[in-house]
């Protein structure tokens, strides 16, 4: 986005204020609830990459014999589930599946969003009715709803649950882009742009995405959480990851079974969900309000 | 002097309340009919209350936003025709806004907003960037302090000289600007004044300076053009027009200065109420539901621009010879 | 009032055919033949065009579209491949028992979440506002489904005081209003006025926030007014909003019931739509995401026109 290269420029010193990112990771780093909840996110996503390396045992092995053993067994800090595998090193293997289905929809539904959004908006007229009006049909559904009815049309699996869900957020998020983008629109700066010459594209690459991507962004994070618990509740009714795949969410369906016998056994994937849903969220507060810079 | 910038017959009305079905049921007559000449190095003021129709005038000779009808001519040639195509004549006219906050992008630095324009009509970037940083020396910012700042750590005035500099970047032969001063405490506004002055001298450059601050424009302007609800209400050399005013709203809008001598301070307020509603505006001259000379012609009938010198005009019926108003002056033989 | 009204009835046709549009290309969304749940994999040729025609599948597109679409209006959503019941009996008896839970849910979290709203509204930055903002922050978080278990964990296993699912003796054929069968709807609804009991706490907080911070407030403290007149004002001001997010919150429970329906096992539409999707009754999966999802917009089209009626500003946007 520099037209200026920072430094020395035609012989002159030129001293650069520190930029708008710098200026908001400062004040996100003054929010300890905040750093906390992003402390937590990513030690859950090094937890992913590294599985391998965490986990004690194989999370695919099981022994009918140990089946069902209750948090604190010896060799198994964490019991073991309903086919006898450590459920340690299936939470920890969990989390590549469950943060994948939970992240990836979300920014595949930002891609498209945000293109549908931005185009509505600053093109306006006849474009922005038919793309918008489109988005609101979508809107119109319950996003739990929409999510289970395309992902019970579309049938189980991982791909089509993630399908499904970047379906229910593009219109939320293409919402949320339109509206940022009508407001720079209209502003001096972008008639300013137009009347020195440039052209949609230019203006849009350098004096509009500088301007809505960020609070775009910030609503996108802001959805992760509720893709998490979606995703999982998809694979805890049976409609996404199949068995014997390690996820929270299907681990949550599949030890529903033993709720009477190991209930804290039981307890456990939904609280990785928890965890981390609750983390992000948070860290998204965080997020918005040191971005929320006032002049 | 030759026309540098002619318009002729420039309106623009803005739909408003839309229908069920996206049509729209009236408009806003903003601009209408409007006719003027700017010439080569000249000040041109524009003066009238806000909601005249002034902002829109300045937008649409930029052409950011499309007029209704009429046509805007650069050195003869039609704008936005193959004779000059938009892009051309950007370059050669430019314009300073009003809310100098809003009109520079918070995203990026001093530098960066200035080097802009030229990096679009392919201009290097080194040679943008020199030119951003001679510009920005030349309004009174040091490159070395303030080329990598942004919006928010600028004062007011540092931030219109920004602006100026920015449309100076082009290297424009005209600058439209719109109440640039207007939003700037008195004595920053005097600063931004004379570095205008100075800036005009040095680059030869043509200004149309729009402005409610009628004491301003006495100060800038050679010439002036009162506007009153979308139309010209009366046109002249800034003297004729400031000590003999022909037009009722003039002389009432010149009546609203305050005097420094107390045997010519106004003792009412020389017109009463709001503008009426450019939705709905009233037939015949747009000024009778306020002017004290009204008459029933006033009503009927729109009047025309009359010469009244070489210099002078004024859209009244008391002017107009034959208009049928009890002051007019009778047709010539 | 009534102009506005109907613009937006007017406005919502549009939407309410985009919606029966989707609904019916979901079905065809959907992989494989539609009649692959009701054949035998060895059945004939024969028997299989025969049931295609039937049921109308041998149809273009639009013409099976316009049929179902004028069938529905009337009230006829087809029958059930798996039942042969029609699909509109079925999601009425299901409709029912939802409401009950999300009308009771919807309650619970409109009392909760408003009174932690004013609570961190009124005494903001103290250690109450700090404390209903996490309960609103948890609310958001909490997995319902893992919440639901939870409680089934705590107050069904462990305390042994209340049915884990179900709806009673005799299932949902047999309701009646006591104990019996009633005490099977507090799981179910506690669990989910989690999510609106959040988001209307989080509303409240920041309108209760905001109008104290305005000036007529101040103005109404200077002249003398007591506390509880102030109040008085605060509440008509918060009343519209919260009320509007409350009745959208009611819609978004109606059509996201199946995870705590599945949780309790509750005869609703939720778990009417989870036999309809692993069954693969496509009549049915249909009619009830139609059903619901009309719901949600009529819903909303209410809301707006009642928000509209209780604060004059809105009709002018």
């Amino acid at each position: 986005m520099s037209a200026v290269p920072d430094g020395v420029v035609a012989g002159v010193a030129i001293a650069r204020s520190p930029g708008y990112w710098v200026t908001v990771l400062w004040r996100f780093s003054r929010d300890p609830f905040a750093v906390v909840a992003a402390l937590v996110v990513l030690g859950l996503i090094a937890m992913a990459v590294f599985a391998p390396w965490l986990a004690p045992q194989d999370p695919f092995h099981g022994m009918s014999l140990r089946r069902l053993r209750p948090p604190g067994s010896e060799g198994y800090p964490l019991g073991t589930d309903e086919l006898g595998r450590d459920m340690l090193s299936r939470l920890i293997y969990g989390a590549r599946i469950s943060l994948f289905m939970g992240i990836v929809p979300v920014f595949a539904a930002l891609a498209v969003g945000a293109s549908i959004g931005i185009v509505a908006g600053y093109v306006g007229g006849w474009t922005n009715t038919v793309l918008m009006r489109t988005m609101d049909v979508f809107f119109a559904f319950p996003s739990v709803l929409l999510a289970v009815a395309l992902a019970g049309a579309l049938g189980p699996g991982i791909l089509n649950s993630m399908l499904a869900l970047t379906l229910v957020f593009v219109p939320p998020i293409a919402r949320v882009a339109e509206s940022v983008t009508t407001g720079v629109r209209t502003r001096d700066y972008v008639e300013a742009a137009k009347a020195s010459g440039a052209g949609a594209l230019i203006i849009i690459r350098k004096q509009v995405l500088g301007n809505v991507l960020g609070p775009i962004f910030v609503y996108a994070m802001s959805l992760i959480a509720v893709c998490m618990i979606l995703a999982s509740g998809l694979s805890f009714l049976g409609l996404g990851v199949k068995p014997p795949q390690p996820d929270w969410g299907l681990m949550l369906n599949t030890l529903r079974t033993a709720i009477y016998t190991q209930p804290l056994l039981c307890a456990l994937p939904g609280l990785m969900i928890f965890i981390t849903s609750i983390s992000f969220n948070l860290m998204t507060d965080g997020l918005r309000s040191a971005m929320d810079i006032k002049a | 002097m030759t026309a540098l910038l002619e318009v002729r017959g420039l309106v623009k009305n803005f739909p408003v309340n839309t229908g069920v079905f996206g049509r729209p049921k009236s408009f806003v007559s903003a601009v209408d009919h409007l006719d003027f000449d700017l010439h080569e190095g000249e000040t041109l003021g524009l003066v009238g209350e806000s909601g005249c129709g002034k902002s829109t005038t300045a937008r649409l000779l930029m052409h950011l936003v499309a007029p209704t009808a009429g046509t805007i001519r650069f050195e003869g040639r039609t704008v936005g025709t193959s004779e000059l195509p938009l892009k051309a004549f950007r370059r050669q006219v430019q314009m300073v806004f009003q809310d100098s906050y809003a009109s520079l992008n918070p995203r990026l630095t001093v530098a960066e907003s200035v080097a802009f324009g030229p990096l679009v009509h392919g201009v290097s970037r080194d040679e943008a960037a020199a030119r951003a940083n001679s510009l920005l020396e030349r309004v009174g910012l040091d490159p070395a302090r303030f080329a990598g700042r942004f919006t928010h750590e600028l004062s007011g005035g540092q931030r219109q000289r920004v602006n100026i500099a920015r449309a100076l970047a082009l290297q424009p032969r005209v600058l439209i600007l719109d109440e640039a001063v207007s939003a700037l405490d008195k004595s920053v506004e005097a600063q931004v004044l004379n570095l205008l002055l100075d800036l005009k001298e040095e680059f030869h450059l043509t200004y149309l300076f729009i402005s409610h601050d009628l004491e301003v424009v006495r100060f800038m302007a050679a010439r002036v053009l009162v506007m009153y609800l979308g139309r010209v209400a009366e046109l002249g050399a800034t003297e004729a027009l400031y000590t003999g005013s022909r037009h009722p709203y003039t002389t009432a809008l010149l009546g609203s200065l305050l005097s420094m001598d107390p045997d010519h301070r106004a003792e009412s307020a020389p017109i009463a109420g709001d503008p009426p509603n450019p939705i709905d505006p009233p037939a015949g001259c747009r000024f009778h539901t306020r002017c004290s000379f009204a008459e029933p012609v006033c009503s009927s009938r729109v009047p025309v621009l009359t010469p009244l010198g070489s210099a002078h005009s004024v859209a009244c019926h008391m002017s107009e010879p034959g208009s049928g108003h009890g002051c007019a002056p009778q047709r010539a033989a | 009032m009534f102009t506005y009204a109907a613009k937006r009835v007017l406005m919502t046709m549009p939407i309410m055919i985009g919606v029966s549009l989707v609904c019916f290309a979901l079905v065809h969304l959907a992989p494989g033949d539609p009649l692959i749940s009701v054949l035998p994999p060895d059945a004939s040729q024969a028997i299989k065009d025969q049931l295609m025609v039937l049921y109308g599948f041998d149809r273009p597109y639009y013409e099976q579209f316009l049929r179902w679409l004028v069938r529905a209006v009337q009230g006829d959503l087809g029958t059930s491949i798996r039942t042969g019941r029609p699909v509109a009996a079925e999601i009425f008896k299901a409709v029912g028992n939802t409401l009950m839970i999300a009308t009771l849910a919807t309650f619970i979290g409109f009392v909760l979440g408003t009174f932690f709203g004013f609570v961190a509204g009124y005494f903001r930055g103290s250690w109450l506002d700090k404390l209903a903002s996490a309960a609103a922050v948890f609310g958001v978080s909490v997995p319902h489904y893992w919440l639901g278990m939870i409680l089934v964990i705590v107050f069904a296993v462990q305390l042994g005081w209340l049915p884990p699912t179900g709806a009673g003796p005799g299932g949902s054929e047999d309701w009646r209003w006591n104990w019996v069968h009633v005490q099977h709807l507090i799981l179910p609804a506690v669990t989910m006025s989690v999510i609106p009991m959040g988001i209307i706490a989080r509303t409240v907080r920041a309108l209760v926030a905001e109008i104290l911070s305005q000036e007529f407030i101040a103005g109404l403290r200077a002249k003398g007014l007591p506390e509880l007149g102030v109040f008085r004002h605060v509440v008509k001001n918060v009343a519209p909003t919260s009320l509007a997010v409350m009745g959208i919150q009611l819609g978004y429970l109606l059509g996201g019931s199946i995870l705590i329906e599945t949780v309790f096992a509750w005869p609703g539409t939720g778990l009417l739509l989870n036999d309809a999707i692993f069954q693969r009754d496509l009549p049915l999966l249909q009619g009830t995401i139609l059903v619901l999802a009309l719901f949600f917009v009529a819903l909303n089209l209410v809301v707006d026109v009642f928000q509209s009626a209780l604060d004059p500003r809105i009709q002018r946007a």
